[in-house]
């Protein structure tokens, strides 16, 4: 099976390992999640398992998730996302309860987020472009991209060029990031390394795909 | 305000109790060094000139001189590598930073000495100062109070 998890981006700081080495670290509140449904390749057409995290108002859910959640008598919940499974989950069933002790055995992960929204940004910020140079000539164009392709040929530009626009809020995935600490008693989980999105952010969190 | 089980992390990596020292203060610093498969203690003695950080990043710079030449050290207070650390000798200073002292050689370098029972460091003054401000506002109370039973 595929281990995965929802969660929510709590913030980052950095621990000592035993020999005095720092760890920078964000701290993901992870779990618990309940299993709102198991897609099977006879009915869906694929493998997954459709995890729901952190309750929703009944008021405030529409008659279709209370409806779904009904099913596995529970909650109807802010954030529902699927993890993609290879092959049948085994031992987990509709309307089980997944903890981060899921991920005892588990290395690296990589997680999922959305990331902060930039608004519309420049090509230095969005695409890490260095500008222009700061004198020698250069007149209040010190930011700009510069050349945006040759000319008469092919008269037109080029698909694909980087240019300014909307930046960030964007769905984002961080892969292989080594797993520091499982803390089952406080749903917690420390990997090292940054991860998309605000604080407090909602994340899925999956065992990685890299081999 | 931090978020609590961020404030849970952190507290997981501190430890339980660090020896309380002040900027100004000579101190032996203890750390643990790794030769080979064998570990020892080194001690690195000098003034405190600086503190910076809270919680697991908390640092604090040691100053001394070796061999006519002045040696800084930046250690982290909650690092597993520092054993110890212990006052040798409390200085009375004036700044948080005592920076100038790198400026300085020989006699100038040295700082006066603070006794314990004698001038309070300044996060001492500040809980004596509201200590004594609890007591008189208690004491203002109860006298109100009394003087309204009185007219009663």
């Amino acid at each position: 099976m595929r281990v995965g998890l929802l969660g929510r981006k709590v913030g980052m700081t950095q621990i000592y390992e035993t020999d005095g080495t720092v760890v920078p670290v964000t701290v993901l509140e992870c779990g618990p999640c309940t299993v709102l449904q198991v897609r099977t390749e006879e009915r869906d057409g694929y493998h997954a398992l459709q995890l729901g995290f952190d309750d929703k108002k009944r008021k405030n859910a529409t008659q279709a998730e209370r409806g779904h959640a009904k099913k596995v008598s529970a909650e109807p919940k802010r954030y529902v996302r699927e993890i993609r499974q290879d092959t049948p989950a085994e031992g987990v069933t509709e309307g089980q309860t997944l903890t981060v002790e899921v991920f005892n055995e588990i290395k690296t992960v990589d997680v999922i987020g959305t990331s902060k929204g930039r608004g519309y940004s420049g090509v230095v910020k969005r695409h890490g472009f260095k500008g222009l140079r700061a004198s020698h000539g250069v007149k209040r164009m010190h930011r700009h991209p510069g050349s945006s392709g040759p000319s008469a040929d092919p008269a037109h530009t080029r698909k694909g060029i980087q240019k300014p626009g909307r930046f960030g809020f964007a769905r984002v995935t961080v892969k292989n990031l080594k797993v520091v600490r499982v803390d089952a008693t406080n749903n917690l989980l420390l990997v090292r390394g940054a991860v998309p999105g605000p604080n407090g952010g909602y994340l899925t969190i999956r065992q990685t795909n890299k081999v | 305000m931090q978020n609590h089980l961020l404030e849970l992390v952190e507290q997981s990596s501190m430890k339980a109790s660090i020896p309380k020292f002040e900027v100004g203060d000579t101190v032996d610093v203890h750390v643990r060094i790794l030769e080979g498969e064998k570990e020892r203690i080194q001690v690195f003695n000098g003034v405190v000139i600086a503190k910076s950080g809270t919680k697991t990043r908390e640092m604090f710079v040691v100053r001394r001189i070796v061999q006519g030449e002045g040696v800084e050290r930046k250690f982290p207070v909650h690092s597993p590598r520092i054993a110890d650390i212990v006052v040798k000798r409390s200085g009375k200073v004036r700044r948080a930073k005592l920076y100038y002292l790198r400026e300085r050689s020989g006699k100038a370098v040295r700082l006066k000495e603070r006794f314990a029972g004698g001038k309070a460091t300044a996060a001492e003054a500040k809980a004596a100062k509201a200590e004594k401000r609890a007591t008189r506002v208690a004491a203002k109370k109860a006298k109100a109070e009394a003087a309204a039973a009185k007219t009663e």
